[in-house]
């Protein structure tokens, strides 16, 4: 189950959002205090605007004026 | 609680028919295939009858011996039901959904209104959803939650390489990471139990209208069909690049409203493990199937644009039955 010792984490970087690795994960923050994640994968953020800081919570992405191209496809659901 | 809930009610003579084929083990009636194929496609009666024939592949129904998952008769019928809906859905995502390359359709679903134009029934939950209002929406997503993750987890055995790679560990989050009290399903169920909402299987059937039961079918639909792999992807991405904005303002309602802490953590989960899905979901598995079946993209493109239909049709219904004052449901709660 343990991916072997050789083989390096690997950190994908999405252009303008969240840096994504394999979790579990600590991130250490300015303040001396850590958070840490269980999930398999982790998306941490980069942009700061997060309300879930250290994690992605989306909040990097671009807004349009309305009436948007996405004006909520979810139908308030979620996966 | 037993897992499985008792048959519903039909709602017209093609669920009534099957109802009573599944019940008393009567025959089809002779015309029924070409009833399936003049029902309207969006309909209570052909929506229901879908929904009771896709569920026989998961739960089942109380009553309903299992040998009618693989009955040829009512897999005939299913098929014919089939090809209304996805004839309808055909047709009307190539009017409304003109999108021809995934990136740009996934790109322009990133982009997040900056305010509601008013249709956005997130936004609505958000401002103003009284606690009536979010019942509702939960017994109706019941239909869904109470499977997440189901309809999806028939098509790992459709791909190969990053996309199934990427796929597993969508679900297995979406399956609570080896732990069943943190099951997605199970946190729904949760969340029902903060808002004093029956959480068995199916308990909503009977209220669920016909625009929740049309997003679930499209979900069972793409999933039970190998032919539409690229579709079913294009559904869960669809679903993954949306959720998290939108269920942070869910969890805004829950808090607004008082709804309890598993009402909040429901969502509070979707906005964090949505995030995470969203970057597997296009990098991966969209960029892995299409790296491997480049021929796929006009299926993944059906998938977003069906799956962005029924979605908004669902939040029409609800958001026009509430300003008009009446309940969203078929059946009081």
């Amino acid at each position: 189950m343990h991916a072997p010792a050789e083989r390096a984490r690997r950190v994908t970087i999405d252009p303008g959002g969240p840096l994504v690795v394999e979790g579990p994960v600590e991130v250490a923050l300015d303040d001396g205090s850590v958070e840490r994640s269980e999930r398999p994968t982790v998306a941490v953020c980069t942009c700061r605007r997060s309300r879930r800081y250290p994690w992605c919570d989306t909040s990097h992405r671009r807004r349009s004026r309305p009436p948007g191209p996405a004006a909520d496809k979810d139908g308030g659901g979620g996966a | 609680m037993t897992a499985r809930s008792g048959l519903p009610k039909p709602r017209g003579p093609l669920s009534q028919a099957l109802v009573g084929a599944l019940r008393h083990a009567q025959d089809m009636p002779p015309d029924a295939l070409s009833r399936a194929a003049s029902a309207d496609p969006y309909g209570d009666d052909l929506q229901l009858a879908l929904n009771i024939l896709y569920e026989l592949h998961y739960q089942g129904f109380d009553g309903v011996g299992d040998e009618h998952e693989w009955d040829p008769d009512l897999l005939r019928l299913r098929a014919a039901l089939e090809a209304t809906f996805l004839d309808a859905l055909r047709g009307d995502v190539a009017q409304s959904f003109p999108a021809s390359r995934v990136d740009e359709a996934l790109s322009d679903l990133l982009v997040e209104p900056a305010r509601d134009d008013g249709t956005s029934l997130s936004h609505h939950l958000a401002r103003e959803g009284t606690l009536g209002q979010l019942r509702e929406h939960a017994a109706l997503r019941s239909i869904y939650h109470l499977k997440e993750a189901d309809p999806h987890a028939w098509v790992i055995p459709r791909l190969r390489g990053r996309a199934k790679a990427g796929m597993v560990a969508v679900e297995y989050d979406e399956y609570g990471a080896g732990h069943a009290d943190q099951l997605h399903q199970q946190l729904f169920a949760d969340l029902m139990t903060d808002l004093g909402l029956d959480t068995s299987y199916n308990h909503y059937l009977d209220a669920a209208s016909a625009e929740m039961l049309a997003v679930v079918n499209l979900m069972s639909l793409l999933g039970l069909h190998r032919a539409l792999r690229g579709a079913l992807v294009g559904q869960f991405a669809t679903v993954e690049v949306t959720s998290s904005p939108g269920s942070r303002r869910l969890a805004d309602a829950m808090r607004r409203t008082g709804a309890g802490p598993a009402a909040i953590r429901f969502h509070d989960e979707h906005v964090e493990a949505d995030a995470v899905h969203e970057q597997l979901m296009r990098h991966e598995v969209v960029g892995g199937l299409l790296a491997e079946e480049p021929d796929l993209e006009k299926d993944v493109l059906f998938g977003i644009g069906a799956t962005v239909l029924l979605e908004d049709r669902f939040s029409a219904a609800l958001l026009a039955a509430w300003r008009e004052g009446r309940s969203a449901l078929r059946e009081p709660l």
